[in-house]
């Protein structure tokens, strides 16, 4: 079991095609949906990848398993990248991403803990809210003997909210070295470049000084994430920060770097360009959409 | 059980005990105020389940939610305003939207902080709380119920906010007195008119039901000690029965007890009603009784607004 699940996680080849996936998913859903947040979930997708390609571990047959790992999406507006992973993993059916943002669907626009019960841990969106919950489970499972692991991911620019840092308090007073975060740094927010909004940095000595293991990465190196998440998980007493530097939009050039797609919607022509960008083979199998909007796609 | 005089929140800490050893899922979340909210006696017996959070009250409120969503069942302790107004938001989504089974249990609600003044008493709280789906909202009217009400929270499975208040206060219920959230107790019959009182106006209600008594006025008492959900059948009969109405907390008369029931009277079954509450002001500095003389919340402006309603009654049926 164990030897298998390093295996999965080495194959740099089959996360990155993943992780392609889960950013065509992603651009489809916001698509359909015809609003989204894309330009940080697109980001995400290498680190979602990650994650559901067995960096944690994840089996739709036991959710109720007391010992799983949990993932709270403090950043929640990214969800769709997320709800990709589930569906792909089958948490979800793939039908469902189809129903992303709409009245009645349990993918809400931001996650929705009493739409997915064992799925979502806790319902996220207003920012600075999910570390404090993911604490609280981490310190819960610690009660209670648990080997599962808490993997919460942050946005840059969630870390202005004040609770995050009243959380990272709490995660370093309760020796948290069940809690790994992931922020996902892209440096920009809806109102621009972090920096210019309201500084973060210097983040790794501010987390250290907070008590914290902390690392920078190239958050989308898919083999620099695999390792990093294997030497996180070994710090004994800690709780561990990976700053994971990612790109908003990336792999759909024209959205690279560019904060005016933390919140926009492509068009038909634009969607079809990120899908091309995104790599057309007969390796990715799209998930079904309704027959109006297939109509619409190639418009 | 207590008598005499004694803080609601005495009650609550040797309830927690108790609740202590008997469920090992209960957990206490405290902010920096492990005595003043009466919990020191839990953390002493149960260390490991004790989790001191600092002087940060949307976090506590946060990582209560995990420990709820993971299977325990936390009590979060602060002071009223600091886990209602100052936590809201972490109260409205990971507790509420959650659904999670947080017990948000507070000390220091209403105006009776006293001398800490305007920024330490909580009136609004209530009303924010109300506000939350899901949330029951619990305010007990003394210590023997304050005991039981902690009790029943931790066997309601969902968020209940628990309102308690911060200094010795009458004893009027006793062993028997029944409690059931939802359910509001008839301490004394009457016809004439209705109080429906909350926390520690009931014994104020109790007291001015006695005065009237001797002006001929037969007041019945209502102890609506959960406020949310209502006992609405509890209100419309009194409506029915005494045909006017007179609420009173220790509350703003903006949305607490007094609000949700005119919102009920005036849709099912309008009747004259008059609130005895926190008028729309803040508070001052001061000892407990000067507070509640100047800002009205007596025995006798309950029955200053009984008359007043009595008054408006007996126009209508003329």
């Amino acid at each position: 079991m164990e030897e298998k699940k390093k295996t999965v996680l080495k194959d740099y080849e089959a996360l990155g095609d993943f992780a392609l996936q889960l950013r065509r998913d992603t651009v489809r859903m916001i698509r359909n949906a015809g609003h989204g947040h894309i330009g940080g979930a697109l980001g995400l997708a290498d680190f979602m990848a990650v994650l559901y390609g067995g960096g944690m571990t994840s089996d739709p047959s036991r959710i109720d398993d007391p010992d799983r790992d949990r993932l709270v999406l403090s950043n929640g507006h990214t969800c769709a990248v997320w709800y990709a992973a589930l569906a792909r993993k089958g948490f979800l059916s793939l039908e469902s991403l189809s129903s992303f943002r709409r009245m009645g669907s349990p993918l809400q626009g931001h996650p929705a803990r009493k739409m997915l019960p064992g799925i979502v841990e806790t319902s996220t969106g207003p920012l600075g809210q999910g570390l404090s919950v993911a604490n609280g489970i981490a310190m819960s499972m610690k009660l209670r003997g648990s080997r599962g692991r808490v993997y919460c991911v942050l946005g840059d620019g969630e870390l202005q909210e004040g609770q995050v840092w009243e959380a990272a308090m709490t995660s370093s007073h309760y020796h948290l070295d069940n809690l790994l975060v992931f922020i996902n740094y892209n440096n920009l927010q809806i109102d621009g470049p972090v920096d210019a909004v309201m500084k973060i940095d210097p983040l790794i000595e501010r987390f250290q000084a907070f008590g914290w293991h902390a690392v920078e990465i190239d958050g989308n190196d898919i083999p620099s994430i695999v390792e990093t998440l294997e030497i996180c998980g070994n710090k004994s007493g800690l709780p561990s920060v990976i700053i994971g530097r990612t790109k908003m939009g990336k792999g759909v050039p024209f959205m690279e770097d560019k904060a005016e797609w933390h919140g926009s919607c492509p068009s038909d022509i634009q969607t079809a360009e990120a899908l091309t960008a995104l790599g057309l083979s007969e390796k990715f199998q799209d998930f079904p959409l309704p027959e109006a909007w297939k109509a619409g796609e190639t418009a | 059980m207590y008598a005499g005089n004694k803080a609601m929140r005495e009650a609550f800490g040797d309830a927690l005990v108790d609740l202590g050893a008997e469920n090992k899922k209960i957990v206490v979340l405290t902010a920096d105020l492990t005595d003043a909210v009466k919990v020191t006696a839990f953390k002493n017996a149960f260390p490991e389940r004790f989790f001191q959070m600092g002087i940060k009250e949307s976090d506590m409120i946060g990582t209560a939610a995990g420990m709820a969503i993971d299977g325990f069942v936390p009590f979060t302790t602060t002071f009223a305003v600091f886990a209602t107004s100052l936590a809201n938001q972490a109260v409205r989504v990971s507790v509420g939207y959650n659904q999670a089974n947080v017990k948000i249990a507070t000390s220091h609600g209403g105006m009776c902080v006293g001398a800490d003044g305007a920024t330490h008493q909580s009136f609004e709280d209530i009303a924010l709380m109300r506000l939350i789906p899901g949330m029951t909202v619990l305010v007990p009217c003394d210590a023997n119920e304050a005991y039981k009400a902690t009790r029943a929270a931790a066997e309601m499975n969902g968020p209940v906010y628990l309102r308690l208040g911060r200094i010795p206060t009458p004893v009027i219920t006793g062993t028997e007195t029944p409690f059931v959230p939802g359910r509001a107790v008839t301490l004394r019959d009457g016809g004439d008119v209705a109080i429906i009182a909350a926390g520690m106006m009931v014994s104020a209600a109790l007291e001015a039901s006695d005065r009237l008594a001797g002006e001929g006025i037969r007041a019945r008492v209502i102890n609506m000690h959960t406020i949310k959900p209502l006992d609405k059948d509890a209100v419309l009969k009194a409506a029915g029965e005494c045909g006017s109405l007179v609420t009173a907390e220790e509350h703003s008369v903006i949305g607490g007890l007094g609000s949700a029931c005119a919102d009920l009277l005036v849709r099912e079954s309008p009747v004259p009603l008059a609130m005895v509450g926190v008028q729309d002001t803040f508070g001052e500095s001061g000892e407990p009784q000067e507070i509640l003389e100047k800002y009205g919340l007596t025995s006798s402006d309950i029955c200053e607004n009984v008359r007043h309603v009595l008054n408006k009654k007996t126009r209508r049926d003329l």
